[in-house]
């Protein structure tokens, strides 16, 4: 059980008193990619924002353990700091936030919560240089307000630049992919494979293969409404790409 | 308390004219009949409810018994030299202003430019007298209530004044000091004249140094800008919760004139700032700028009017509140637009942002036009910190506490921008990042508190 780095068991939530997330049960271990599809609406965004700790969302019922931590006991800094991290499938814009002093809280922040010295200035803007790089992410956008005016190309490319900073232990991709055109996707997918360790693990919400074929997931489920219905290897996502959800759908509001 | 806190004033000039008046010059004293008149048909001070007076009490910020210093006693000979509160500490060229006395820092008059005169504005009606007499009053003649009140009572002040075509490069600072140890009122008059093709910039800075004794400034400050003329003017009150203000600003611009006003209240008792701005010749622009910061029971209450007389005149207003806890906040913003007013521009913005569900704001655009080729606009708007931004900012690990008051600074951010002056604008800056980090020190215990906490 050692090994086990996030353990959700029946996991309920709830947004103004409906109940979205009817009872998730998902285990992924370091080194693991999980790949979680599933129709428009059925609750995937759902999902990363209570394992974010999104206060909009009620919990229910249900537990998630994160190496061996109550994650859902912990405040949304605090799961970050113990290195979670949830790529926004709309990343929010902050008029008037610099990304250089929202990059610098953030990193900060996460050294103080270690009992780490704040970086040097000339320290941090080199860290900033190298995981730029990672996501070919234009310069001229450390001095902007946060996602402001970001193509949606960039946006998604500052999700993947701000993962390579704090270096999590889990990250979730909600729908990195969308909005990319080939080019940045084939980047922005090579940015996750490099910082990808037998260490860590990655959650990549999608709806299409052409992530996955970049993004080799080890896992697959499938949600429709508020569970997961069927889980199975890379083959499924192929089988869904070929024949859509209606199969799952009618299999699952058949026993209903 | 007396039932109408106007009387008390009223009956105390009775008494003391002529107290009042042998230790006033002629330019001050000339104006209290028609002040003592005018108070006399007002009848009573304005009450929260009244036209313009939405949520703010004059009556009540009026009615302690507060002792004025009528007798021209004369402040602590080392009030400028205890005074370690150089808050923004911007400039050489500093006065003091206790209570309603100027003192000039030792160094002050050896470094004004030839052509600048920063002096109290008794003295100058005494060396001066036509100079002072035909400024003085002027604006503030038709004033309510409140500015009455201080033209009937007012012995001194300060005056700005810079001669034709001298620019005053260097900022010129005033520190406006309550340090009494017994309950006091300043009554004090500012006059600000800029000759043809002057240009100034003034820091004004209000500070209480003892935070268990009551205080009320009432304060007339009136503003004449010769054709081509430059006036940055910048207002920053840092006082205590136990300090009211009561203060009306006139300024009248003249052809090509520009006045750049910023007020920022960061730490107050109550606090009524009216502005009347008047552009009376084409050309001239206002820019007229604010911010308030609120917690506990601190009120803060902004009145402005900007009047276009004339075609080709600019002005914009851009006032900003955070309201925490229970603090309470008026804005009451008017453009009026007159019939020869052609080719006006002339912008409102009033945005607010409340930090706890007690915290109240109060806000009134008001749009008078009289003229077709005009491009106006306002907007109001009150809201909270966007949930969504500050959820974004914890996942990449940043405090809520922080990211709180990283959003809050960020939402100021252009109301300091208008502050162009550098040295002040990165000073205004971290001010503000201080006093939204929760810092409520004010300067109530002056010289500690201040030059510590900006090391
Ligand atoms: N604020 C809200 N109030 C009520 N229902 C909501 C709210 N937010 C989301 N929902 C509902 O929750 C359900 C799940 O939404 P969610 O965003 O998790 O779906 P998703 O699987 O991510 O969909 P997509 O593939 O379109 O991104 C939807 O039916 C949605 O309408
Ligand atoms: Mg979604």
């Amino acid at each position: 059980m050692d090994d086990i780095l996030l353990k959700v068991n029946d996991l309920h939530a709830a947004i103004d008193g409906k109940e979205i997330l009817k009872g998730i049960n998902l285990e992924i271990r370091p080194g693991e990619v999980h790949a979680i599809m599933g129709p428009n609406g059925s609750g995937k965004s759902t999902l990363s924002g209570v394992l974010a700790g999104d206060p909009r969302f009620t919990v229910t019922g249900g537990s998630a353990t994160f190496h061996g931590v109550d994650l859902l006991a912990l405040s949304p800094e605090d799961r970050s700091h113990e290195g979670l991290f949830l790529s926004f499938q709309y990343p929010v814009e902050i008029p008037g936030v610099s990304m250089v002093n929202f990059m610098r809280a953030a990193v900060n922040a996460k050294r103080a919560y270690l009992r780490e010295a704040p970086l040097s200035a000339s320290d941090f803007l080199k860290l900033m240089r190298q995981k730029r790089a990672i996501v070919e992410l234009d310069n001229k956008l450390a001095s902007r307000s946060v996602n402001e005016g970001f193509s949606g190309g960039e946006k998604k490319r500052n999700e993947i630049f701000q993962m390579a900073v704090l270096e999590p232990r889990l990250s979730i991709l909600d729908e990195t992919d969308s909005g990319l055109d080939i080019d940045a996707l084939r980047i922005v997918a090579g940015g996750v494979n490099k910082l990808k360790t037998s260490h860590n693990a990655t959650i990549v919400i999608t709806h299409y293969q052409r992530l996955l074929d970049y993004i080799r997931p080890d896992v697959v489920h499938i949600l429709y409404k508020g569970r997961i219905v069927y889980t199975g290897g890379p083959e499924l996502a192929l089988e869904l790409e070929e024949k859509g959800y209606d199969w799952i759908k009618q299999q699952v509001d058949n026993e209903q | 308390m007396n039932s109408n806190s106007l009387t008390q004033y009223l009956d105390l000039y009775a008494h003391h004219r002529e107290a009042i008046d042998a230790r006033a010059p002629e330019a001050f004293n000339r104006l209290r009949p028609a002040a003592s008149e005018a108070l006399r048909r007002a009848a009573r001070l304005p009450r929260k409810g009244d036209e313009g007076y939405a949520r703010t009490d004059m009556a009540a910020m009026f009615a302690p018994d507060f002792g004025i210093n009528i007798m021209r006693v004369p402040a602590p000979v080392d009030v400028a030299a205890s005074l370690r509160c150089d808050v923004p500490n911007i400039s050489t060229l500093m006065g003091v202003v206790a209570g309603d006395e100027f003192r000039p820092t030792a160094t002050l008059q050896r470094n004004l430019p030839d052509g600048v005169r920063l002096m109290s504005l008794a003295e100058a009606a005494r060396r001066e007298p036509q100079l002072v007499e035909a400024y003085l009053g002027r604006l503030s003649a038709d004033g309510d209530a409140p500015v009455q009140l201080n033209t009937l009572l007012a012995q001194d002040g300060v005056l700005l004044h810079v001669a034709a075509g001298v620019q005053c490069d260097k900022p010129l600072q005033l520190i406006n000091i309550f340090n009494a140890g017994v309950p006091s009122m300043a009554v004090r008059r500012v006059l600000v004249v800029l000759e043809r093709g002057a240009s100034a910039s003034l820091l004004v800075c209000d500070h209480s140094q003892r935070s268990d004794v009551d205080y009320l400034a009432s304060e007339v400050t009136e503003i004449f800008l010769a054709p081509g003329a430059a006036l940055d003017y910048c207002h920053l009150e840092e006082s205590t919760p136990r300090t009211a203000r009561s203060a009306a600003l006139f300024a009248a611009l003249d052809a090509d004139s520009r006045l750049g006003l910023n007020g920022t209240t960061l730490t107050c008792g109550a606090t009524r700032n009216s502005y009347a701005i008047h552009l009376y010749a084409p050309g001239a622009e206002a820019r007229v700028a604010g911010m308030v910061i609120g917690s506990d029971a601190q009120h803060t209450d902004n009145d402005i009017l900007v009047c276009h007389h004339a075609p080709r005149c600019h002005s914009s207003q851009l006032f900003k509140y955070i309201l925490d806890d229970d603090a309470s906040g008026a804005f009451r913003g008017l453009i009026r637009v007159d019939h020869g007013a052609a080719f006006t521009g002339a912008y409102q913005t009033n945005r607010n942002l409340l930090a706890s569900t007690r915290a109240t704001m109060h806000t009134e655009p008001q749009l008078e036009i009289y003229c077709d080729e005009v491009k106006c606009g306002h907007g109001a708007t009150t809201g909270q910190l966007d949930p969504q931004a500050l959820f974004y900012m914890r996942t990449r690990g940043i405090p809520e506490a922080e990211a709180r008051m990283m959003l809050m600074q960020a939402f100021m951010a252009d109301v300091i921008d208008t502050v162009t002056l550098p040295t002040l604008h990165d000073r205004l800056r971290m001010l503000v990042e201080r006093r939204l980090s929760g810092d409520r020190r004010g300067c109530g215990d002056c010289a500690a508190a201040c030059t510590n906490s900006l090391q």
